[in-house]
């Protein structure tokens, strides 16, 4: 961890770049917040890289790379697809940036911790697979595999698809990750356990939108729900469903270049588990049109915007149950 | 504000009948907008037009909505009526209240409020309607036809003779199709070859017509005038410029192990070879699954022997980019597999054999030598069974194909009548649900072979074949006798339906053409427009758009060329208004549109924009190229941010219709 904070210092000092994207600590110590750094004393004295660093730091890079000079970024493994799936989309000026890819044990969840009976927070470290978390009623040991966040705890892949420098070892891709189990438990519903299931969750939507601001693929000049141009932006408000609507529409909109880094649950204040939607898409591009991992390269095309001879017919719709399930 | 007028057409007792149309009309008077609403018997007939004419000068209409029948129907019509008055054609909007309405509805009620919904809607259109110019764009003036069956060598010779180059291409080593593999032709009994074969060396003769044999359709893009297609030349291993075609290599190669699929695989070719003797072009092939040299890298003796040295073991397939300003699709039909009928012993006994293999063994050039002689043991057969509508007419969709092959009745008449004129000695029972003989001279030929050949047409169907002891005991029931039949037969021929070839629908893909449940071709408009298919450009010939016989597809070939003629003599096409545009303040330059755009309208500029503070921001944003944009909307669905909208279809105007619809 300490080599990342090195590694900053290091290509601020000797002129590589002119800023450096990376994590800052909130009001907490385990609050970290997405930061850029412009001198090797603000890295010394701020710069953080711990297991809280979960955010995903590729889509700052859209404003970054276009301010002018050299930009260097940490890359987790799954922050590198979201990298790649933006500069497929030419979100990202790469000449701008130097990606350094950090290899990443998974990150966690404080409030997951503070379940496990870690409450009063002061400090944190990792002995293997055991966190030894400081609090202020004395030491508490956790196992990390209880404190990760959702998203780590069904990781996909711990390979770092583009990089221009690695800290620590190349990953591979996790094929047995379990990860659409959860929609699998979802798809097993009846149509109406699934409507009320949905309908409970995102009742709890308080429409900040925070969802939207960190997800890489929302990549927009301006977002369709703000565009009063466009008559759309305020369709259903009269009904409390509208809320839902959004989620489900940005699940459309994301859906086949959606990289599944799940930075939508971990920042829903409301603990809405929205990657849940976005997942259930990328299960059933899979099921439909093949295994497809967006951001894992720059050559394929997102299914949905690829047309094939393969492809299956609209009928697929009435041969799964669509219609009724 | 526009001044709407609106004018709901009767179409006769069409839309009257179910529709109030004095109540659609009164109710859409009053809309916002409308100006002037009246009814009228026939809208399209002159003195509707007139009306409409009279009524834009007289309450200065800035747009027309038009109650009537479907857009393809008449849109183009009531466009150029208001263009004629002065009015931008753009500004006309059809409600379709005849197909989606007065037709398939019968409460009087109901279909007169969903009228009235549906002029609505068209309303609220045209208050966001604005002016619309087409450019123009220029023809390119050759033709592409695929398929080289007797549809496609048709097609070109007709297009070739109004002077227009022809492509042909064939993914077979030879053109000719089928037709090649037929022994006579019905109802008049002359030689398949002897009419067919002029015809193919018409074809390689006229300077106007490139024959791209052994080679495939890869990709196309573009649109209506101005198409770019691939096309993929399979390596032959021969060069087919030096080849002479003396066959020489063909009866030397040591590989003679090869099912002859010109035979059905009814006997072995080499692997090098000429399909027939007439072949066009006749030039070798080697066949690359079983040629040793080209597996083992050991022989080469097809290269020794040809003194023209125009074997090339090294060759590679070649891609070819051409422009075409039309296509036709005359991609043909093949029997259908027997294997799920075996009922009727198809893959028990060689001796049960479908139409098109009875066929190459009543034919000179076939394995037999045109003497017909059982498979199995290769004695005279005695006793022939045909069996009709195998495969055919079939009830649901798990076996078989639910329409009839139009062809097979005349086809069995013909070998029955055949069978018995050469060996008068044989037995020969028809088995049939219906015989069907509607065309010229058929009814009349079916009536010789049951009255002069003296050919047994029972009516019932086969149920099951037995090969037992070299006999094949046939069980079949007589409907009108009413009573079971056992016959020995040792011959049983079945009459297999036909389907479109395989390659259609990955073609029709490309082509973004068309097509029904069974993969014929669509034709634009069934009865009217039968030779062109929905796409722009893009035209049918032959059995790819239906069942056919030779004369009916030969009839088509001609009319589909007569079309590509008279589209070809055109130097400029009038463009379709309604294409993308990007908000390019919208646009985030993710390139959806342009991955999705299957005309490759789509460009990407990096364009300087005001930013904030003074200050300058250089952004990736979407160019559409107006002339190459068909306005098929992909682009507009996959923009993410909602940047693209197609003129006259705007995401705007198509919302302001759903909210008129559920007001």
């Amino acid at each position: 961890m300490q080599r990342v904070k090195e590694k900053a210092i290091e290509l601020l000092t000797s002129g590589a770049v002119d800023r450096v994207l990376g994590w800052r600590a909130g009001e907490f110590f385990y609050d970290l917040t997405p930061a850029v750094f412009t001198s090797a004393e603000e890295v010394e004295k701020d710069f953080v890289y711990s297991v809280f660093s979960g955010a995903n730091l590729s889509k700052y890079l859209i404003a970054e790379s276009r301010k002018g000079g050299k930009v260097a970024v940490f890359l987790k493994p799954c922050d590198s697809y979201s990298f790649v799936q933006l500069l497929k989309e030419h979100r990202i000026w790469r000449e701008n940036v130097y990606a350094v890819g950090v290899q990443c044990g998974g990150m966690c969840d404080a409030e997951k911790l503070k379940e496990a009976g870690a409450s009063g927070l002061t400090s944190v470290r990792e002995d293997g697979e055991t966190l030894i978390a400081e609090t202020i009623y004395g030491e508490v040991c956790v196992e990390k595999d209880k404190a990760l966040l959702g998203k780590c705890q069904v990781c996909k892949s711990k390979k770092i698809v583009c990089f221009d420098e690695l800290i620590g070892e190349q990953g591979e891709e996790i094929p047995d990750n379990h990860r659409f189990d959860e929609v699998a438990k979802l798809e097993a519903m009846t149509a109406e356990e699934r409507f009320a299931f949905w309908r409970g969750e995102l009742s709890r939507c308080i429409r900040c939108n925070a969802c939207r601001n960190v997800c890489p693929a929302c990549s927009c000049e301006k977002c369709v729900f703000d565009n009063h141009d466009l008559g759309t932006d305020n369709k259903a408000a009269a009904d409390s469903f509208e809320e839902n609507m959004f989620h489900i529409i940005r699940a459309f909109h994301v859906a086949s270049r959606c990289t599944d880094c799940g930075e939508c649950s971990r920042v829903c204040p409301q603990h809405i588990p929205l990657h849940l939607l976005n997942r259930k898409f990328i299960k059933d591009i899979n099921e439909l049109y093949g295994e497809y991992q967006a951001g894992a390269d720059f050559e394929t095309k997102p299914p949905l915007m690829d047309f094939t001879k393969g492809d299956c017919e609209p009928s697929v719709v009435y041969e799964r149950g669509g219609a009724n399930a | 504000m526009q001044r709407i007028g609106v004018f709901v057409c009767w179409c006769g007792s069409n839309i009257a009948a179910t529709v109030d149309v004095e109540a659609v009309s009164e109710a859409l008077g009053h809309e916002p907008g409308v100006v002037f609403s009246t009814n009228y018997q026939y809208m399209c007939s002159q003195t509707g037009q007139d009306m409409i004419q009279e009524k834009i000068h007289e309450y200065g209409l800035t747009g027309v909505v038009v109650c009537s029948c479907s857009p393809r129907m008449h849109e183009a019509t009531f466009r150029k009526t208001c263009e004629k008055a002065g009015l931008n054609p753009y500004m006309v909007e059809i409600a379709n209240i005849r197909e989606q309405c007065s037709w398939i509805h019968k409460d009087k009620a109901e279909a007169t409020e969903k009228a009235i919904i549906l002029g609505r809607a068209a309303i609220a259109k045209v208050h966001l309607n604005a002016p619309l110019t087409a450019g123009t764009s220029p023809v390119t003036k050759r033709a592409l036809v695929i398929g080289g069956g007797i549809a496609g060598i048709q097609t070109a010779l007709d297009i070739a003779d109004a002077g227009f180059e022809v492509d042909i291409v064939e993914k077979k080593p030879t053109i000719g199709g089928k037709m090649t593999q037929i022994d006579k032709t019905f109802p008049t009994l002359d030689c398949a070859a002897c009419i067919l074969t002029p015809k193919m060396v018409d074809c390689a003769q006229n300077e106007k017509i490139s024959i791209y044999s052994y080679s495939e359709v890869e990709a196309v893009k573009g649109f209506v005038g101005n198409f770019h297609v691939t096309i993929r030349k399979k390596a032959r291993y021969v060069k087919e410029d030096v080849c002479t075609g003396c066959g020489l290599c063909t009866e030397k190669c040591p590989q003679k192990k090869v099912p002859n699929e010109f035979n059905l695989g009814m006997d072995n070719r080499r692997a090098i070879y000429i399909p027939f003797a007439q072949a066009v072009p006749k030039v070798a092939t080697i066949d690359p699954n079983y040629c040793t040299m080209l597996k083992t890298g050991k022989c080469g003796v097809c290269s020794k022997v040809c003194t023209a040295g125009a074997i090339d073991y090294k060759q590679k397939d070649e891609l070819i980019e051409r422009e075409y300003g039309a296509i036709v699709v005359a991609t043909g039909y093949n029997p259908i597999k027997l294997d799920q009928f075996d009922e009727f012993a198809y893959s028990q006994s060689p001796d049960v054999v479908s139409s098109l293999e009875f066929e190459r063994l009543m034919n000179a050039a076939g394995p037999t030598s045109g003497t017909l002689l059982r498979p199995s043991d290769h004695t005279h057969p005695k006793t022939i069974v045909f069996v009709q509508c195998v495969g055919s007419r079939c009830d649901g969709a798990q076996k078989g194909k639910p329409y009839c092959s139009k062809i097979c009745c005349m086809y069995t008449a013909k070998h029955a009548m055949l069978c018995r004129e050469k060996y008068p000695d044989t037995d020969v029972y028809v088995f049939y649900i219906d015989v069907r003989t509607p065309g010229k001279g058929f009814d009349e030929f079916y009536r010789r072979a049951v009255e002069e050949y003296g050919v047994h047409y029972i009516k019932g169907m086969v149920g099951k074949v037995v090969p037992e002891g070299g006999k094949l005991k046939v069980q079949a029931s007589d409907l009108l006798d009413n009573r079971q039949l056992h016959i020995d037969a040792d011959m049983v021929v079945l009459a297999a339906a036909i389907e479109p070839d395989e390659s259609a629908r990955p073609l029709a893909t490309m082509l973004t053409a068309s097509m029904d449940t069974n993969d014929f071709f669509t034709e634009a408009h069934p009865k009217l427009r039968p030779v062109e298919s929905p796409t722009a450009g893009v035209f049918l010939s032959g059995a790819c758009q239906g069942p056919k016989d030779i004369p009916e597809t030969v009839a088509q070939a001609g009319a589909a060329a007569s079309k590509v003629i008279g589209l070809l003599s055109k130097d400029q096409l009038t463009c379709n208004p309604c294409v993308a545009q990007p908000d390019e303040l919208m646009c985030n330059g993710c390139s959806s549109c342009e991955k999705v755009c299957p005309y490759g309208a789509i460009t990407y500029v990096d364009k300087e924009f005001r930013g904030p503070n003074r200050t300058t921001l250089l952004r990736r944003v979407a160019q559409v190229n107006p002339a190459v944009c068909q306005g098929c909307g992909a682009c507009t669905v996959a923009c993410p941010s909602g940047a693209m909208d197609l003129k006259g279809f705007s995401n705007k105007q198509i919302m302001a219709e759903v909210d008129a619809i559920c007001r």
